[in-house]
């Protein structure tokens, strides 16, 4: 059973034209007939299929749709049209300061980021002294989080959403926390998930982040798949339009300068 | 094929397929279920963090209650020169109450910036941040109440055995509270101004509510204005038993149980059909 599919998936954000903030204004537009949309297309039928155990790498610059990708599969957000299946539980991996309270303890904010991946606070406790040890904060776990190094929220936030054992763990380039010998023992993580049969989504911009992680890569841009396939093949090619891209920008004004 | 032949085919696995729909008030409803530990969660961490740093701490709950009566009932009693027995007791019950529900509907309404953070980065239902609001509301109505205790035993007010009605007459004023929370969160999300609005209108609310006056003030011209208002009934459901040591009679509990069953699924229903746009306002 395949644990991810999309089938012909499109994203239309309705944007109005002129921010439309507050009910009095909506008001006043709705009868003078003035209230203009835009529609913006995130993802346009967009075909995927991810089968389980496969660690999936998605590049693209900001902006091509590789969140609202994400955020389908992490069923944050519903298709405007087309159809998404997902197998299995899936975990993002929280950014950083999701949910995260200054004035909380460690462990108050483990108990709370479990539950925000819907966990029961008792097999938030079962699990808890496991993920303290693998963030490396056993000492500091009774402090206020606000007393905590950004790396140290960084490292807390990664072990809970590891520890919670999903089937299909979501990636938004947050494995760049902590020090070097940090970011290794996330990548033998990354491994024991993936030797586990789980899937791993992995959005990045980090190109080598993709190639040591990933076998395969899926290249979004302007809402499209653009590649799909092996992971040197498709960031190679990534990596090459960028610069191009990039060149011909400089060039163009440098021409007008 | 062959690749899923080779893994171990798990058949307990969730499955999400965005095509499939059900009934999606009972969806909705399923999912604040399987979130409640959630909804736990926030609770305790909006209480925790109000009193973490404050010197009273928890006391600040029951002493703030308990000062601003003091300070309206020199106010009222003496402007008002109304002829209500232990005014104290009559005001403080009502005005328990309004803070009670003033309090949850505003906060749910503020909810919607914090919950849009949250549920923009993972699935949460939305439902849960209602809930949590009225949770919160619900923890701080319980604390209010022992201030009152402390003011009808020093007063040398009966305690009437009628308080035992109060854990029905709070369900009605929850599911009333609940309702109205999930209108101005559905609101809020699509329009800034609405809290703003909303403050304004539960203030000029409470003047139209019999909280520092006595219903029978009300000149019979002016009755119709309480009879349309839900919150009379509901304060006086959750007075009675207080001031007045008897049961709310089944007309009035009729009444109050019908706002609040109707403004809830009316509520529940709006908040349901909305809930897939949450998503996409950012």
């Amino acid at each position: 059973m395949t644990a991810i599919r999309l089938e012909n998936v499109s994203v239309r954000y309705r944007i109005p034209r002129e921010r439309i903030k507050t009910l009095k204004e909506y008001a006043i537009r709705h009868f003078t007939k003035r209230v203009v949309y835009d529609d913006f297309e995130a993802l346009r039928e967009v075909n995927l299929e991810i089968e389980p155990g496969e660690t999936v790498g998605i590049v693209g610059r900001n902006g091509a749709g590789k969140s609202t990708l994400l955020r389908l599969i992490a069923r944050i957000l519903r298709p405007t049209e087309g159809r998404v299946v997902v197998v299995g539980k899936t975990a993002p991996l929280l950014e950083l300061g999701l949910g995260l309270h200054g004035e909380l303890t460690g462990r108050e904010n483990v108990l709370l980021q479990g539950a925000l991946l819907g966990f029961t606070r008792a097999e938030m406790k079962r699990r808890l002294d496991r993920i303290v040890a693998f963030a490396e904060l056993e000492e500091f776990i009774d402090a206020p989080m606000r007393t905590y190094s950004t790396g140290m929220a960084a490292r807390l936030a990664f072990s809970v959403a590891t520890d919670v054992d999903p089937d299909i763990l979501l990636v938004d380039e947050a494995l760049a926390v902590g020090d070097e010998r940090f970011q290794l023992k996330c990548h033998d993580r990354m491994e024991a998930f993936r030797r586990a049969g789980k899937t791993v989504l992995l959005v990045s911009h980090a190109l080598a982040q993709v190639r040591q992680n990933c076998r395969r890569a899926v290249w979004i841009h302007g809402g499209r798949v653009a590649r799909d396939g092996d992971v040197h093949e498709v960031t190679e090619a990534y990596h090459l339009w960028s610069v191009e891209t990039a060149l011909a920008a400089a060039a163009a004004t440098g021409g007008g300068a | 094929m062959s690749s899923t032949a080779a893994l171990p085919t798990r058949t307990d696995l969730p499955v999400y397929d965005s095509a499939r729909r059900g009934w999606r008030v009972a969806e909705e409803a399923r999912a604040l279920w399987s979130y409640r530990a959630l909804v736990y969660e926030l609770v305790i961490r909006d209480i925790k963090v109000r009193y973490k740093r404050s010197v009273l701490g928890i006391f600040w709950t029951m002493l703030a209650p308990l000062l601003n009566m003091i300070a309206l009932t020199l106010v009222f009693s003496a402007l008002l020169r109304q002829q209500i027995e232990n005014y104290p007791v009559y005001f403080l019950t009502g005005s328990l109450f309004w803070a009670f529900f003033a309090q949850t509907t505003s906060s749910a309404a503020l909810q919607t910036q914090d919950s849009n953070e949250t549920a923009k980065r993972i699935y949460v239902p939305r439902s849960v941040f209602v809930a949590s609001a009225v949770g919160v509301g619900l923890v701080n109505l319980g604390l209010s109440l022992v201030p009152l205790l402390v003011l009808v035993v020093a007063t040398g007010f009966p305690i009437y055995a009628t308080w035992l009605f109060l854990p029905v007459s709070i369900l009605i004023a929850t599911a009333f509270a609940a309702g109205v929370s999930l209108l101005l969160f559905t609101f809020a999300s699509r329009f800034s101004d609405v809290r703003e609005m909303y403050l304004v209108l539960v203030q000029t609310w409470f003047f139209l509510t019999p909280i520092v006056y006595h219903p029978s003030i009300v000149p019979p011209r002016y009755r119709f204005a309480l009879w349309a208002n839900p919150m009379y009934y509901l304060v006086q459901t959750f007075r009675k038993p207080i001031y007045d040591g008897v049961l709310p009679s089944p007309g009035l509990l009729a009444a109050s149980t019908a706002f609040a069953v109707v403004v809830l699924a009316t509520g529940w229903n709006y908040f349901c059909r909305r809930v897939d746009s949450f998503a996409y306002r950012t």
